[in-house]
């Protein structure tokens, strides 16, 4: 069945999130970090009044880390609660594509493993589809931990 | 009582619209008994509700309609139409009286006996009754007077309507007052950036009253008085007692302070274990009480300081033996050997709040199953408050609650530490102080900073290192803050720089955020950055703080503390002429606006009227023209009083050095809290100057031989003039000292209390008489100053 969904850029990969779970995809207004939380938490950021926990993707996908300062688009996901802005390299756009099966049978890395969901086809690409509220859980440490 | 009546009220008016379905069911399909069991329900509800409430009427109609419907539900009497018409009729007719009760109009019309003569008729009894047969408007008995009644009258009690509304809905409202508030912030931030326009400022100054009155209501909807939270407290008490064999007086104090329902319920819990565990485990059985009789007291009392509401439960029981929990802690594994050595008697007591540990000898069906205090605990401190405990062995247990006002707005501090902005609640700051100054030393101990505040040694906890960035290199410059987290000890906290007070919109934090352990939630600042609340008592953990090894009470007294006084919480304020003032915070029992029309000068004194009492005013020479005057209502614990002043400055707990005054006054003297010159007002000289004598039941009670002229005249004032209450002596009257003449030859007997017996002669008759000389003043004096302890029953 055919589905929305957005196409974005984490760590220099064109992956595809479930339109679903997006809010919006905005610019961040600055950001507060908050010392001592999680290691995939980039810090805070402000959303007309609401309180974004910004998200390091490549932290969460335990692929290093972004520098937050050079990024400033990001995804808004609601999860359990609490409003999320997931840092991105680039947003593309809203496709409609279809799962496509047994693509993800490929070893894809421990990091992208623990986010996938499966692969879509989009245009003739084949683009991971990752589930980010699994990156909001982040790294596998964090959430054995 | 209104708040039952109204709830009773609006309970039956949504019975009614409920019912309306079921009413033109049961007239269409009077064999309906599925629609006839729903009526019948209505009015026997109605019938308890109203005997209860005493009101009636509205207990004959529901009485008489119960009785009807019982007939038809028993099969002794058929449903006919008549039937159906007449109990309509009674139905409407509750409905009509209900509702005049609850808009205070004029009752309706008087003819219930008509109704309930026409639900016994019987059929073929007298000519039948017209009946439309439709809504609940068109029914029998319509008078125009009635009709008349029906339009509000002139002067109709306001404020007795009320809807019911879900606490959903008025949180969605409170959230989106919240959001404004943030919303106007922004603007404001905006706004100052841009170029001035009068206008447009105008414009928007408008719009920030109004959500302020906005935020203001709401939060006012949100408030419910903390009765809804006592009153199942004498039924839980009871059941308890009857269960456990034991006797207990329950003693509820302050129950229209108000609080935010959330809160309310979030304390209902931990408040009920509480009660429990001071019946099950605190007072004991009436046999093992001993001299202090055979009945228990349990106090249960609130009361509202500045932001917080204080709940205290105290029992009369055995108390809680620290020593002994000290020793479970070492068992369990809770706390080391060496670390109980240093620990002072008020963290040992602490030591009940700790996981897996209970003060139960013996697990009962009623507590000490483990999930225990530090549930209780855990439960306090999620919604910002804090939780103390005090005991002395055989004296019972005080356990004390603090919490905020609200849940979602708190006062805090900003501070900044490592160039970020930080919130701190201010129901744990206890000071601020500047490092560089006289009243503090900061050491290196180890690794450790220590700060030393007034002979006090405090750990030093630096929130720069804590949120690891570099600690600014002018350590002279920082400013040290004294916390004191729920349930922990004091610390100190350095943070760069001291902002400043705001009310904070506080929402919780993501869980990857809050797992850093040092946060209580996210905010905005007004120029609608994020700020983190940090959380005092996670902080202390994290820091490594081992709060309980420096014992301040020790280290006070090693410190070479002697000169030093003892710290007092003073609420600063600015008196009607403008004056700053202090008065010590336990004798304010909370801050309320009246309006001037319930002040008059009566009986030689300003007076209040409060509620259904009359309390002295102080603080002001003359009421104020008009509008509202702020009051201060202080208690010493028996008798109330008002105290009119401008504003409140501040809440502050120092010690202080004060000059005394002059003379004594309502002013005790004169003392210096930053800078500024702060007269203290004495309590003691304003109860004892304005304070009307406690009422007649709370004195002791002195009888005197009935007919006696001198004993009348002159003995009776003397005896008034040292506080008691002077009542006939007689067969059955209790009295703490009895006067009796010696010459009498046999005294009445001396159930009541201690015998004072007079003697017309200055000389004693016998070696052994114990009388006084009639004229023996200080004698006299002497017998009746001694402290009366009423005489309690041993059991």
């Amino acid at each position: 069945m055919a589905e929305l969904y957005l196409i974005v850029t984490i760590g220099g990969r064109r992956v595809a999130l479930p339109a679903a779970d997006v809010e919006a995809v905005v610019e961040l207004d600055g950001l507060t970090p908050a010392p001592r939380a999680a290691p995939h938490v980039a810090g805070l950021s402000a959303l007309r009044s609401r309180v974004l926990t910004v998200i390091d993707c490549l932290a969460a996908l335990g692929l290093g880390a972004t520098n937050a300062a050079t990024l400033h688009d990001a995804v808004v996901v609601p999860s359990s609660g609490h409003p999320y802005a997931l840092l991105v390299e680039s947003v593309e756009d809203v496709l409609e594509a279809e799962l496509a099966p047994g693509a993800t049978r490929a070893p894809i890395g421990a990091g992208w493993e623990q986010a996938a969901l499966g692969a879509i086809e989009a245009d003739g690409d084949l683009l991971l589809l990752v589930d980010p509220h699994r990156i909001i859980a982040g790294p596998p440490a964090a959430q054995a931990a | 009582m209104d708040d039952l009546i109204n709830e009773f009220l609006a309970e039956t008016r949504e019975m009614l619209q409920a019912l309306s379905g079921a009413i033109v069911a049961w007239e269409a399909d009077p064999a309906n008994r599925e629609r006839l069991d729903e009526i019948f329900r209505f009015v026997h509800t109605v019938k308890g509700n109203c005997g209860f409430f005493d009101l009636p009427r509205l207990r004959q109609l529901s009485h008489a309609a119960e009785d009807a419907l019982a007939e038809v539900r028993a099969g002794k009497r058929a449903a006919d139409p008549r039937l159906v018409s007449a109990v309509l009729a009674v139905i409407d007719r509750i409905g009509e009286l209900a509702q005049a009760f609850e808009t205070g109009e004029a009752l309706p019309s008087e003819d219930d006996e008509q109704l309930i003569a026409d639900l016994a008729a019987h059929p073929g009894d007298g000519p039948a009754r017209v009946e439309s047969g439709a809504g609940i408007d068109s029914h029998p008995g319509t008078t125009d007077a009635e009709a008349a009644a029906r339009a509000p009258s002139e002067g109709a009690k306001k404020g007795l309507r009320s809807i019911r509304l879900s606490v959903d809905l008025l949180d969605r409202m409170m959230n989106g007052v919240s959001d404004a508030v943030l919303a106007r912030n922004e603007l404001a931030r905006r706004l100052r950036e841009a170029e001035r326009d009068v206008a447009v400022e105008a414009a928007f100054e408008r719009v920030s009253t109004c959500i302020a009155e906005i935020r203001d209501a709401i939060t006012r909807t949100r408030m419910q008085r903390i009765d809804s939270l006592f009153a199942p407290l004498p039924r839980m008490v009871r059941d308890l007692c009857a269960e456990l064999g034991k006797q207990v007086r329950l003693e509820i104090d302050g129950g229209d302070v108000e609080l935010d329902r959330e809160m309310i319920e979030m304390i209902r819990d931990p408040l009920s274990h509480i009660v429990r565990n001071a019946i099950d485990h605190g007072i004991e059985p009436p046999d093992r009480r001993g001299p202090k009789g055979p009945v228990g007291l349990l106090r249960v009392a609130a009361r509202q300081a500045g932001n917080q509401i204080r709940i205290e439960v105290s029992d009369d029981g055995h108390g809680i033996d620290a020593e002994a929990l000290a020793r479970k802690a070492l068992d369990a594994g809770i706390v080391t050997a060496d670390r109980l050595e240093r620990m002072s008697h008020q963290q040992k007591l602490m030591l009940m709040f700790a996981p897996g540990l209970t003060t139960a000898a013996e697990v009962t069906a009623i507590s000490g199953r483990g999930v225990g205090m530090d549930v209780v605990r855990a439960n306090i401190e999620r919604i910002g408050g804090v939780i103390d405990v005090d005991s002395r062995p055989g004296e019972g247990v005080r356990l004390a609650i603090r919490v905020p006002l609200t849940l979602t707005i708190i006062p805090a501090l900003t501070v900044s530490a490592g160039g970020q902005i930080f919130a701190i609640p201010r129901s744990s700051i206890e000071e601020i102080l500047r490092a560089g100054g006289d009243s503090v030393r900061i050491e290196a101990v180890g690794e450790a900073c220590v700060a030393t505040i007034r002979g006090r040694r405090v750990p030093l906890v630096s929130l720069a290192e804590l949120v690891g960035a570099e600690r600014t290199a002018d350590a002279q410059g920082e400013k040290i803050i004294l916390l004191k987290p729920a349930g922990g000890d004091l610390y100190a906290l350095a943070v760069d720089t001291v902002h400043d007070h705001e009310e904070l919109v506080v929402k919780p934090a993501a869980p990857a955020v809050m797992a850093a352990g040092i946060y209580a939630g996210t905010t905005l600042a007004d120029d609608g950055r994020p700020i983190l609340l940090l959380d005092p008592s996670g902080i202390a953990s994290e820091a490594g703080v081992r709060v309980d090894i420096v014992d301040s009470d020790r280290h006070a007294a090693t410190g070479g503390a002697e000169s030093i006084g003892r710290e007092v919480s003073l609420l600063l304020f600015r008196g009607l002429d403008g004056g700053l003032r202090a008065i010590p915070v336990p004798v304010v029992e909370r801050i309320e606006d009246v309006p001037v029309e319930a002040i008059r000068h009566s009986a030689g004194k300003l007076r209040l009227a409060v509620g259904e009492r009359i309390v002295p005013l102080a603080g002001c020479a003359a009421a104020p023209e008009s509008g509202q005057l702020r009051i201060l209502r202080l208690t010493d614990g028996a008798a109330e009083l008002a105290y009119g002043f401008g504003s409140v400055v501040d809440i502050r707990s120092l010690v202080l050095d004060m000059r005394p005054a002059a003379a004594p006054g309502e002013v005790a003297g004169v003392a210096l809290i930053d800078g500024a010159q702060v007269e203290l007002i004495d309590p003691y000289w304003l109860f004892a100057a304005h304070g009307d004598p406690v009422r007649d039941d709370e004195r002791p009670v002195c009888a005197l031989p009935e007919g006696d002229p001198w004993m009348d005249n002159m003995l009776r004032p003397l005896i008034e003039s040292m506080g008691y209450r002077v009542v006939a002596a007689g067969a059955g009257v209790a009295a703490d000292v009895l006067i009796a003449s010696a010459e009498t030859v046999d005294p009445p007997p001396a159930a009541t209390g201690k015998v004072l017996r007079l003697r017309a002669t200055p000389e004693s008759p016998r070696e052994d008489d114990d009388s006084i000389y009639r004229y023996d003043r200080a004698a006299l004096l002497s017998a009746l100053s001694r402290p009366v302890a009423r005489e309690r029953a041993n059991g």
